[in-house]
């Protein structure tokens, strides 16, 4: 993911998802067609899983959890996920497969392990060996970033010492017709904030973090430094046109922060490339930022990973950080004129403490992360 | 942690509203099981009334009756939903539209079919809006949404409202996840004491897998087991009996929830 920030590079590509006929691009993770969840697991298999176990396996993630789980025990860590769609591509399969005669499911469907919501939080509890208190937060496309506000309020509280927060969602037909339903799917590759925006490109994508308390971090720690939660309380799925809830999620999250909007060096919108949330979004970061904080979306490079966006665009963030590169958009040719923030089409590097990340979804639920360095 | 109830709401079968469970948690009358009466809200605009589905008019009943007992305002009070089952109607009708050879799926159902489709409409119908989430822990979804609950009031110092609910899923799902049937309850839990306030719960947390308080009437017991939000009826039997009590719910493996229940 570093170096295809570095290189602004798009993982979107013409969509072949299955039996999907849908004239649209997605990000798709071709290994998981092949993958088997951990044989002791399998009946968790399904594609949600398998993301969240191919995921897991990534940069070291399993040893540091089980040094973790050495230090506290695994009774204290907490686990806080977050999916939207969960093992649902389980049930749309399931459904092709009814007996014609009674209408029943296939024997070999499971329900628990696949389509509900908390598969993904029971899959990834027993892969890590975790016995501490958790759950998994379904908010549509604000869930793991919601997931980061749970975890840090129940170690804060004491309920656990340390907690493996992100989440998974995987491509499912329901998303791909639904999005389609609504005229919200591009037809090519995404381009957030240009003047030709015309939908969103969907993505399949899993991310994790371990966290714990502050106060144990070493200097050059990433800290979650506030967390903003709002409503929109104005429609199911389409944001509200002044951006008041995600005005109301920033804010707080530099209030938590105990920040100035000044001290933020780069924002990482949530920037659907649909022409509603761009518009909106833009109208808040405006009325908060002002022209002069540098802000993009990642979601030319990536798709809208749904559920997973919180998560995914927390590790951007982090990346943002360390690198010391605030990404361009890809895919955004011209920034849309009536655009009034400081929107990055091109790479640009400088040094980053502090970022705020931004993840709205269905429903109206925002949620605002400020990560950043200790100064 | 500590939190002060203030409101209580609840809808089941045979307990139609929190008036009506109260007096079947205290014994005054039996429990005579019946279908749960869900109405369409009445906070919502006439448009999204025609929209929601069951599950979502379940959540706003008992969310609203809570609000309601509590005399507080919902516009100005964050929320922590939580579901097991979350929208199975439209679950069952999107998968069977995507089955088809159409694939002709309602952009109103795939929009209803998210886990916070509660959540979203009742920030529609209360205007609030101040945080809420969705949280699903299978079996556990109340404990799950009890923790988070109580950990938001203490943690910012405001009111919460917790809303649990559940509605059976229709076939085919319904033979992979049976549910008992319909259920929801909610409590509306506050920092400090007010004069609504008629109870306080002292949460915490424990390893091992202790055995859950369990009903002692037969009826509501099958409830209890039978659907995850009704694994709340346990702590509504403390508040109704208005007794000092613990009450220990279900969590996940290797860890429960204890709440001391204390009159105030």
């Amino acid at each position: 993911m570093r170096r295809a920030l570095r290189e602004k590079r798009s993982g979107l590509t013409p969509c072949d998802f299955e039996t999907a006929r849908i004239d649209t691009y997605v990000g798709t993770v071709p290994a998981l067609d092949d993958l088997r969840v951990r044989p002791d697991l399998l009946d968790y298999d399904c594609r949600n899983n398998r993301l969240a176990q191919l995921c897991l396996e990534q940069d070291g993630f399993t040893g540091q959890v089980a040094a973790a789980r050495d230090r506290h025990g695994a009774g204290r860590i907490g686990l806080y996920l977050g999916t939207s769609t969960s093992g649902l591509h389980a049930t749309e399969l399931a459904y092709r497969r009814r007996d014609p005669e009674t209408g029943a499911l296939p024997a070999d469907y499971r329900y628990a392990e696949t389509q509900n919501a908390y598969s993904l939080g029971e899959f990834v509890r027993r892969y890590l060996g975790l016995t501490g208190p958790g759950f998994v937060v379904s908010s549509a496309c604000s869930s793991t970033a919601k997931a980061f506000g749970s975890a840090a309020r129940m170690i804060t509280a004491g309920i656990c010492d340390a907690a493996v927060v992100g989440g998974a969602d995987s491509l499912c037909l329901m998303t791909l017709y639904g999005f389609h339903s609504l005229g919200l799917t591009s037809a090519g590759p995404c381009r957030p904030f240009d003047v030709n925006r015309d939908g969103i490109s969907i993505g399949e994508g899993a991310g994790f973090a371990l966290i714990e308390k502050a106060d144990r971090a070493r200097s050059e720690a990433i800290l979650l430094l506030g967390v903003g939660e709002s409503s929109d309380a104005y429609h199911m799925s389409t944001p509200h046109p002044e951006g008041l809830g995600a005005r109301i999620a920033m804010r707080q999250a530099l209030d938590s922060a105990g920040l100035r909007p000044a001290d933020i060096d780069y924002i990482n919108l949530h920037g659907t490339a649909t022409k509603t949330n761009d518009a909106s979004e833009d109208r808040a970061v405006f009325e908060i930022f002002g022209p002069q904080t540098p802000c993009s979306s990642t979601k030319g490079a990536t798709g809208h990973l749904l559920g997973a966006a919180g998560i995914t665009e927390a590790v951007v963030s982090i990346l943002a950080i360390e690198e010391g590169l605030m990404p361009g958009s890809a895919n955004t040719r011209r920034v849309d004129p009536a655009i009034r923030s400081n929107y990055l089409i091109e790479n640009r590097r400088g040094k980053v403490t502090r970022v705020l990340s931004n993840s709205f979804g269905f429903g109206g639920s925002n949620c605002s992360l400020v990560l950043g360095v200790a100064q | 942690m500590r939190v002060f109830v203030e409101g209580v709401g609840v809808l089941g079968p045979g307990l139609q509203g929190w008036e009506a469970a109260r007096r079947v948690l205290t014994g005054e009358e039996p429990f005579r099981p019946a279908s749960t009466l869900i109405g369409a809200s009445d906070l919502l605009p006439a448009a999204e009334r025609r929209r929601t589905p069951v599950p979502v008019k379940l959540a706003l009943a008992v969310g609203q009756e809570a609000f309601q007992n509590a005399g507080r305002d919902a516009s100005a009070t964050a929320t922590v939903f939580t579901s097991s089952s979350g929208e199975g109607e439209t679950l069952h009708h999107m998968c069977e539209a995507l089955a088809s050879a159409e694939r002709d799926v309602s952009p109103t159902r795939f929009h209803n079919s998210v886990h916070n489709a509660a959540a979203g409409y009742w920030g529609i119908a209360t205007r609030s809006r101040e945080a809420s989430t969705s949280l699903c822990a299978y079996d556990a979804s109340f404990a799950a949404g009890l923790v988070e609950a109580v950990t938001q009031v203490a943690s910012w110092g405001k009111p919460v409202a917790l809303i649990a609910y559940d509605q059976p899923y229709p076939e085919p799902l319904h033979s992979a996840r049976p549910l008992l049937a319909s259920f929801g309850a909610a409590l509306v839990l506050a920092p400090g004491a007010t004069g609504r306030a008629s109870a306080t719960f002292e949460l915490a947390v424990l390893p091992g897998d202790g055995k859950p308080t369990v009903m002692s009437d037969s009826g509501l017991e099958e409830l209890r087991r039978g659907i995850p939000a009704a694994r709340a009826l346990p702590l509504l039997e403390a508040l109704a009996r208005k007794s000092q009590s613990e009450v220990v719910l279900d969590f996940l493996t290797e860890v429960r929830l204890r709440v001391s229940v204390s009159r105030c």
